[in-house]
């Protein structure tokens, strides 16, 4: 067969193919069901113009860790912070016994990079001392995702940011706490 | 699967898929060739060209077919201002033009052609009066668009003509998202040029047109072979011109019925989604096209919406995604005064012909458990 019938014998193959469908679809209409419903698979982690996720930043969006809040009186570390120019915005509180990070809690307000790269400094925040939970990066958020679109990066850093900022607020507090008790205050770094 | 952003893109019909086959295979002549085998090429590409002429009010000489919505906004952009030359060097366009008039707009612009954006006001809607007190003496063209692509929002393209008429200015329509969804008609809407593309009406990709006004000023930006009139250099795409006509024709034939239809359906949408709290519908004061609804959730950022339920195998889109070069939410929910987080929040859902009344309960099942949870994560709520 020359090229000609093998197109024309594709394209009338995907027609007929298309009817098919068509009338299985029609056929399930009326029966109540949808043969092309289903769970889609998730999409591949690569970058480009279209947001390709990886399936562990797709799940801290679905199921973020650490989801919450405080009250005043738990919190030992509070901080609120957002990224003016896209409108994000994380609270973030923890908790700290002996030195580390006993427990943590999160809300964050954003697309999912936001979400997921907060949820993923939560993540590896908890149980750390205060020292290690400061030297975190948001490389360290995007290495435990496998990693994010390029043009997300900004989002990285909105989870460590309020982690930072939630310590630094924990620190200032228990200098402030040491003074009033006439003590030294604790290494701080 | 459920996919519901038919304005993004729409599967090619079978008819327009028929209609293409022996253009793609046997019939790959050149239409600008002597012998047979070009002449039939030829006759098809005009046999589509008098169709689409039909299907926008106009005449077989008024079309030129072009590589799509894009190629079409920039030649009647481009055309008008090059063909005007030194003395009228002056641009009126929309605040939500779509980025193929906007962008090229700006390009103009740094080129030294002085462009004015007319606002809109809350209900997405365009104020005549507004492009009236934006001409000047040396404005050369006005582009406003027939239905947002977005909001769906319709824009009062007949008074505005009445006032572009009066000046002698001529009038610029991007109908990509309209054609289709409304009835279409050149002399009705009073427009110089309009642009249509094939792949939003169940066409192929690839193929679309400008409809030009006869004694409308316009060079080719596209400079080559003599085809469309000198206006678009480069041999046509016959198969995608071929599919447009057929697609413009089924579009006709299947708009009264199929308006009503989506209609129904947008409102079984919008009734839905007002049930859930904190949505506000984006242009649903003014006239809108049938198949759109653009909705913000309040608290929730749209992204983590759609990928949401793309999870669940549900397409739909968002006006614009947070990204590192371009943060901004949606220049038109900005441009209707939106503020910029709930601006943030939108999802637009878009009807087509395979949509169905299950499909649009399923997803408000699914937003209904969606938006919550969303909103449990979320620190503005």
């Amino acid at each position: 067969m020359n090229w000609k019938d093998r197109l024309a014998g594709r394209v009338e193959e995907l027609l007929r193919q298309r009817i098919r469908a068509r009338q299985a679809r029609q056929a399930a209409a009326t029966a109540g069901t949808d043969p092309m419903s289903g769970q889609m698979q998730p999409p591949r982690p690569m970058s480009g113009p279209v947001l390709y996720y990886t399936e562990t930043l797709i799940d801290h969006f679905a199921n973020p860790r650490h989801v919450g809040e405080m009250a005043p009186d738990e919190a030992d570390g509070y901080a609120v912070i957002g990224d003016p120019s896209c409108g994000d915005q994380m609270k973030l509180w923890i908790r700290v016994q002996d030195g580390r990070i006993a427990d943590i809690r999160f809300r964050s307000f954003g697309c999912p990079g936001a979400i997921a790269t907060s949820s993923m400094a939560t993540e590896l925040a908890c149980g750390k001392t205060v020292e290690e939970a400061l030297a975190l990066t948001d490389d360290d958020v995007i290495a435990a995702l496998g990693g994010i679109p390029e043009n997300k990066r900004h989002c990285s850093l909105l989870g460590i940011n309020a982690l930072h900022a939630a310590i630094r607020d924990y620190l200032a507090k228990a200098a402030a706490n040491a003074l009033a008790a006439g003590e030294r205050a604790p290494e701080s770094r | 699967m459920i996919y519901l952003d038919y304005n993004a893109t729409t599967p090619l019909a079978d008819s327009v898929l028929e209609a293409m086959i022996p253009y793609l295979a046997e019939q790959f002549g050149n239409p600008s060739s002597y012998y047979q085998l070009g002449r039939a090429a030829r006759a098809a590409v005009e046999q589509a060209r008098q169709t689409a002429a039909a299907a926008v009010g106009a005449q077989a000489g008024e079309i030129v077919f072009t590589s799509g919505g894009t190629e079409s906004d920039n030649l009647a952009l481009r055309g008008v201002l090059g063909a005007r030359g030194d003395r009228c060097r002056h641009l009126i366009v929309s605040a939500v033009e779509h980025h193929a008039v906007l962008r090229t707009a700006q390009a103009l612009q740094r080129d030294g052609i002085a462009v004015t954006y007319v606002p809109v006001g809350a209900t997405g809607q365009v104020d005549p009066d507004d492009v009236r007190r934006a001409l000047r003496p040396d404005t050369a063209l006005v582009s406003i668009m027939a239905a947002n692509n977005e909001t769906g929002v319709l824009q009062p393209l007949a008074a505005i003509s009445a006032i572009t008429r009066a000046a002698g200015v001529p009038l610029h329509t991007d109908a990509v998202q309209a054609v289709g969804k409304v009835p279409v008609a050149v002399d009705a809407w009073g427009v110089d040029l309009l642009t249509c593309t094939a792949h939003k009406i169940y066409g192929p990709k690839g193929a679309g047109l400008l409809y030009v006004r006869p004694g409308t000023p316009l060079v080719p930006v596209l400079t080559g072979g003599h085809q469309e009139q000198g206006l678009r250099g480069g041999t046509e795409n016959v198969a995608g011109i071929v599919g447009l006509g057929a697609a413009l024709q089924e579009a006709a034939v299947h708009l009264p019925d199929e308006a009503s239809r989506l209609q129904a359906l947008h409102d079984r949408l919008e009734r839905g989604l007002e049930k859930l709290d904190g949505v506000v519908i984006h242009g649903a004061a003014a006239p809108r096209i049938a198949n759109t609804t653009y909705a913000s959730f309040a608290g929730i950022d749209g992204e983590s919406v759609i990928l949401h339920l793309d999870l669940r195998g549900i397409c739909a889109a968002t006006g614009s995604a947070c990204t590192t070069a371009d943060p901004e939410p949606s220049h038109v929910l900005l441009a209707m005064g939106v503020e910029p987080r709930l601006a943030q929040g939108a999802v637009r859902f878009s009807l087509g012909r395979d949509t169905s009344a299950a499909a649009i309960d399923e997803v408000l099942a699914a937003l209904a458990e969606i938006v919550p949870r969303l909103r449990r994560v979320s620190s503005t709520t």
